[in-house]
């Protein structure tokens, strides 16, 4: 004989005892967790610390950043300080957002780089933070580093970032493309960038201030 | 006759700032214990600027409450378009006056003797006393019960005139929630009036005023600690606050009765609200923790249980008294938002249930008991 057809049950049966359905004991208990918690706090902001989870943003940052967060935006340098940039503009053609907005300048004593920007400019009110433009360099000129950047403004026109901003970073340190040799002259023209460079060069001048 | 009118508006006016400046503050207090509850900061970014300096003052984000009601006065006040125009305008008024009402006649200060604070007026006063208590009326807690069952009114007309379905559902809820629980308000009071024998309320403090057992502050709550429970509760369900906000459950309801409300309109019905936490807080503090009155404490300073007496004069008696009340209610106001941050909503059936079946015979029974034993203590009535 075939077993009837046993309606699944899908709700659970109760399971509180009474002297949790007496419901009293329970609020008082779940009152307590909160008022217990607030007294905490409160004990931890009379004494002069801080007592809630909370950074206060724009004055406050977060030091746990991962290392690979794509923050505020920099532009690596030469050594003699100048930006690596040569102004292509491939990554404002990759922008996604169209916030990066580069002008470009000829200088005619650098041979090895004669283009160059003179202004480099992103615009933080519309940056969609995605990297492309990282991706996109071929000179390996602008990176993005952890930090946030200041972006809290009155307005949408204080968020944009100039070149000045941008430069503040010492990228000698760190980047893998060996430079010329401190004595060699950037300016000195094709033959003297396109020689041999001392691989050993480069790691010799990390540890020296610029 | 000027004397007493004098002495009266200044009363009237205390307690009208004193309710304003509550129902402002509470906005603040809210925001900042619930912050500080959940481990956040809370509201702090709103600032007054000194004119013509760089100083910002910020004063812990207690600029809100400003900001708020800046927000809701210069901000559209959109009308629907097919209600009822006299009820509709005429709703918020009639949730918030009543409140206020409330307040003339919870004693908030002990006598005050005008001609001995202010010696330069000792003549014209010529020795009268004043209860500070707007009215002194021998049916006190009549009025109160009386003019906090009118806010129904307000908000089902708010609910009916609003010409919308949740409206209408919300206004429908608050109606039936509300009196339910001043069914159970007004009956865990009953034991009170039992004990003290009046409910003249400035009476029922004054008779709060002593000791039992020795060194127990004789306040209602050590007669009558179930009924303050069951008062506390019915009075949080009476303002319609969470745990039992079913008129304006946003999840359900948008915003219940006052749906179709806007700008300063809906502004007064959540103005109300926070004054009546002020006002259940008042008329906690009177009921059932002695009203304005510390423990020891009388109208010439305090009596130490070692014999010791420090005399006070009547001036720091009479700011005694005052502090001591607000203290009082700010702590019950404090514990209200303690609870609204806690628990989670009832459902609609539970809230009625809960009413009918679980508050109301413990109403009944407390007041039972209350009966016998005031019966045996006392003597039947003559």
């Amino acid at each position: 004989m075939k077993t009837p057809y046993k309606r699944k049950q899908y709700w659970n049966a109760p399971t509180l005892s009474v002297w949790e359905r007496a419901y009293l004991p329970e609020i008082l208990r779940g009152l307590g967790i909160t008022g217990g918690v607030f007294l905490r706090n409160m004990k931890r902001w009379i004494t002069g610390r801080k007592g809630a989870l909370t950074t206060y943003y724009p004055e406050e940052t977060r030091f746990d950043y991962a290392p690979g967060n794509r923050g505020k935006h920099v532009l690596t340098q030469r050594p003699d300080g100048r930006p690596q940039c040569v102004a292509c503009n491939m990554c404002a053609t990759v922008c996604p957002a169209k916030v990066i907005e580069i002008e470009a300048g000829f200088d005619p004593t650098d041979a090895a780089h004669p283009k160059y920007p003179v202004r480099f400019e992103i615009d933080y009110s519309r940056c969609i933070f995605c990297g492309l433009c990282v991706e996109a360099c071929p000179e390996d000129a602008i990176r993005m580093a952890k930090e946030t950047p200041g972006l809290p403004a009155e307005d949408r026109h204080q968020m944009w970032l100039t070149m000045d901003e941008m430069l503040t970073w010492q990228p000698q340190r760190d980047v893998a493309k060996p430079y010329p040799a401190a004595g060699a002259d950037p300016v000195a023209g094709p033959h003297a960038v396109a020689g041999p460079r001392p691989a050993a060069g480069g790691a010799a001048r990390t540890g020296a201030p610029r | 006759m000027t004397q007493d009118l004098s002495v009266y508006l200044v009363f009237i006016a205390y307690a009208v700032g004193m309710l304003m400046t509550f129902g402002t503050v509470l906005t603040w207090v809210e925001r900042k214990q619930a912050a500080v509850m959940s481990d956040r900061i809370g509201a702090n970014r709103a600032y007054v600027r000194i004119p013509f300096t760089q100083v910002k003052l910020v004063w812990w984000g207690l600029f809100h409450g400003l900001a708020d009601g800046l927000k809701m006065l210069v901000k559209e006040d959109f009308k629907p378009r097919s209600y009822d125009w006299y009820a509709y305008a005429v709703a918020p008024w009639v949730v918030f006056t009543p409140v206020l009402l409330v307040f003339g006649v919870v004693p908030f200060g002990g006598m005050l003797d005008p001609g001995r604070l202010f010696p330069a007026l000792a003549d014209w006063f010529g020795g009268r006393t004043y209860p500070m208590q707007i009215a002194r009326l021998d049916a006190g807690l009549l009025m109160v019960f009386a003019f906090s069952g009118l806010t129904i009114i307000g908000t089902m007309l708010a609910g009916w005139a609003s010409a919308n379905k949740f409206s209408l559902l919300g206004g429908l809820r608050a109606g039936s929630q509300m009196i339910s629980y001043e069914l159970v308000m007004g009956l865990t009071v009953l034991g009170l009036i039992l004990i003290f024998g009046t409910v003249d309320l400035d009476s029922m403090v004054r008779q709060q005023s002593g000791v039992v057992l020795g060194a127990v502050p004789a306040w209602g709550v050590v007669y009558q600690p179930f009924a303050a429970v069951l008062f506390m509760t019915a009075a949080i369900a009476e303002n319609k606050r969470i745990p039992f906000d079913l008129p304006e459950a946003e999840s359900e309801l948008i915003a219940g009765y006052y749906t179709e409300y806007s700008a300063m309109k809906m502004g007064l019905f959540m103005f109300a609200e926070f004054i009546e936490i002020a006002i259940i807080g008042a008329l906690f503090t009177t009921l059932f923790l002695g009203g304005y009155n510390l423990p020891y404490m009388n109208d010439a300073g305090f009596a130490l249980p070692g014999g010791y007496t420090i005399a006070m004069s009547h001036g720091a008696v009479v700011v005694t008294q005052l502090v001591t009340f607000l203290v009082k209610v700010l702590v019950v106001c404090s514990f209200q938002i303690l609870v609204r941050w806690s628990l989670p909503r009832f459902r609609y059936d539970q809230v009625l249930r809960f009413a009918w079946k679980f508050m109301l015979p413990l109403a009944l029974v407390n007041l039972a008991v209350t009966a016998v034993l005031v019966w045996s203590h006392q003597g039947a009535p003559q």
